[in-house]
């Protein structure tokens, strides 16, 4: 279990690597990325069974990213985690390599492809299920964008999660309130998200997205409540760690230019150097 | 073989009939077997298997999509996962599900769409599945397989419990007879069946289509004199093309029946591959045309497009010029 000072530096190192593969492929989700980096970072550090050795074990908690767009926040963290090397990156998005824009099963430990949006909760819904029937302990997390949400394909598994009484199952909303049109709540509002999933039988806890030490405790203490699927909404920046991308819709897919991405690294190593 | 005459239709069960047995039979000994249904155990005919084997059947409710994600889910972790629906919606509410969450990250689903073609009759298009080949075929990685009769539905059933990838499997709910019954070759997906070898003209039907070809085929041979080859292309993807090609060969003329539009379906993708092999002699496909489909039940709706014993007949003696 790392502690909230290493988290902070990783969720650091994170977000550099997730800069430096978005300008090495000239695409990707930088702000989205950004908004959920902290989020990937305690669920594979300190929450998820599951490493490069039991990633073929049936007995591995699960983690599908529904919003799959935000690829290179997970990509980053894997190859940290050992999936694959690192250098692998350097081939993002490029002619013939199997990291691309979503996630894809050819990359060694992703769980699902994803990239259309609304589909990850089913397939978690579907996975934890087979866990119950399996008698099996095992945790399916899956995490979803604010601006997904009114697929109504969710709202189907969201029925189907509390039906079943799914509590090895766990929903994170990546809420960073904005959507490539603009904000999510005049796009389609889907607030008040707590009572909307609290009347479709789930238990609801809102957390700081960025607090490392705060979504270590909620997502080691799951379920929320016995019997009861769990759905998290986690508050956060789009754009987070980096002053002029935080909060601007323009880099849901912005890619930083060099003289933008030298100022984003300076601001990461102040805030690097500010840890203690 | 033995002769098939209309009056024998009774003999049989209908293919989802045939489907729900077989599903018991794989679950009573394979706990991993799991139905999936949409408020469709009914149709499905899965009421004896959700009685007999109440924990491995999950209910969804009116959710195709969900139906679809779900059983990705399942089958991810490790469970044969037939997820049964009506065909109409199975393939278009829920065909990105298909296409994402089955056929692209390679979950082993056993899509299984009931009451298919114009088996709903005068429910109308809504209830029709005409489009379910095309769509289908436009998707990497999924055997898409329409049993003619009770023996091809048994097999494919098995074969599709056994395979680790995605599969649809396609049935009607009328009674079908055997139209083989000293059948010996074994049933594989992929390579057609020879239901009647002929000389002149080669009939390549699917599903319910290939008993009314087959009845067409002894009703030329009895009058005209016509020897016709009938084929089973149960499996329309990956199309049995080596079959296809010795029958286009041997032959004078091939006639294509199905219960689909005449896009995108059987007849189509035997002419895309008989087009490109140099193949020029007289093709005709037979099926439901591009219109509003006209009211009736299914046999009358076939009838009207000739989907029918006199209706193929006839278009063989015309495509012979006879």
């Amino acid at each position: 279990m790392m502690t909230a000072e290493e988290l902070a530096k990783k969720s650091i190192e994170y977000r550099k690597k997730i800069l430096k593969y978005i300008v090495g492929a000239n695409a990707g989700h930088t702000g989205g990325s950004l908004s959920c980096i902290d989020i990937l970072n305690v669920l594979y550090n300190n929450v998820l069974n599951v490493n490069p050795e039991n990633f073929k074990s049936p007995d591995r908690d699960r983690y599908i990213q529904s919003k799959g767009h935000c690829v290179e926040a997970l990509f980053v963290t894997l190859a940290d985690k050992g999936f694959f090397p690192e250098s692998d990156l350097l081939t993002l998005c490029k002619y013939k390599s199997h990291y691309i824009g979503h996630p894809t099963k050819k990359v060694y430990g992703v769980e699902q492809n994803t990239g259309a949006l609304g589909h990850g909760l089913p397939i978690a819904a579907g996975t934890a299920l087979a866990a119950k029937m399996d008698k099996k302990d095992y945790h399916v997390f899956t995490l979803l964008g604010d601006g997904e949400l009114p697929e109504g394909s969710n709202w189907e598994a969201a029925l189907t999660a509390s039906h079943y009484k799914l509590d090895n199952l766990c929903a994170i909303v990546d809420k960073n309130t904005l959507q490539i049109t603009g904000p999510t709540a005049n796009v389609c509002n889907t607030d008040p998200l707590d009572e909307k999933f609290e009347s479709f039988g789930w238990a609801v806890k809102h957390v700081d997205g960025h607090n490392l030490q705060e979504l270590t405790n909620v997502l080691t203490s799951l379920p929320l409540v016995a019997g009861k699927p769990s759905l998290i909404i986690a508050h956060t920046v789009k754009g987070k760690g980096i002053s002029f991308m935080e909060n601007q819709v323009k880099w849901h897919h912005g890619v930083p230019s060099p003289e933008q991405y030298d100022l984003a690294l300076t601001e990461l190593d102040t805030a690097n150097n500010l840890i203690h | 073989m033995g002769a098939v005459t209309e009056t024998t239709t009774a003999t049989g069960k209908a293919n989802q009939d045939v489907f729900s047995l077989v599903l018991q039979e794989l679950a009573a000994t394979d706990r991993q077997i799991i139905a999936i249904t949409s408020d469709s155990r009914g149709s499905g005919k899965l009421v004896a298997f959700g009685e007999r084997f109440p924990e491995q059947i999950v209910e969804i409710g009116i959710a195709e999509q969900n139906l679809v994600g779900v059983a990705a889910g399942l089958a991810s972790a490790g469970k044969k996962a037939f997820a049964v629906s009506p065909a109409c919606f199975l393939t278009a509410r829920a065909l990105e599900q298909i296409k994402n969450d089955v056929a692209y990250s390679d979950n082993a689903v056993k899509l299984v769409g009931i009451s298919a073609g114009v088996s709903y009759g005068a429910l109308g298009t809504t209830h029709h599945s005409l489009h379910d080949f095309a769509v289908l075929r436009a998707i990497n990685n999924i055997t898409i397989v329409a049993p003619a009769d009770n023996f091809e539905t048994e097999h494919a059933v098995r074969l599709a419990a056994q395979m680790n990838k995605p599969v649809y499997l396609r049935f009607g709910k009328k009674p079908m007879p055997l139209l083989n019954p000293d059948e010996t070759e074994p049933f594989q997906f992929g390579k057609g069946r020879v239901i009647k070898a002929g000389a002149d003209i080669a009939i390549i039907a699917n599903g319910e289509t290939v008993y009314p070809a087959l009845l067409a085929a002894q009703q030329l041979e009895a009058e005209n004199g016509i020897s016709a080859t009938v084929i089973s292309m149960h499996t329309i993807k990956p199309l049995d093309t080596d079959l296809l090609y010795s029958v286009a060969k041997s032959v004078k003329a091939i006639i294509t029946v199905e219960e689909h539009f005449i896009y995108g379906g059987l007849g189509e993708a035997c002419a895309s591959y008989l087009l490109q092999k140099g193949y020029t002699k007289p093709f005709k496909i037979m099926g439901i045309p591009d219109e509003y489909t006209v009211t009736g039940s299914q046999v009358e709706i076939l009838n009207h497009y000739g989907i029918s014993q006199k209706g193929i007949a006839a278009e063989a003696l015309s495509l012979l010029k006879k």
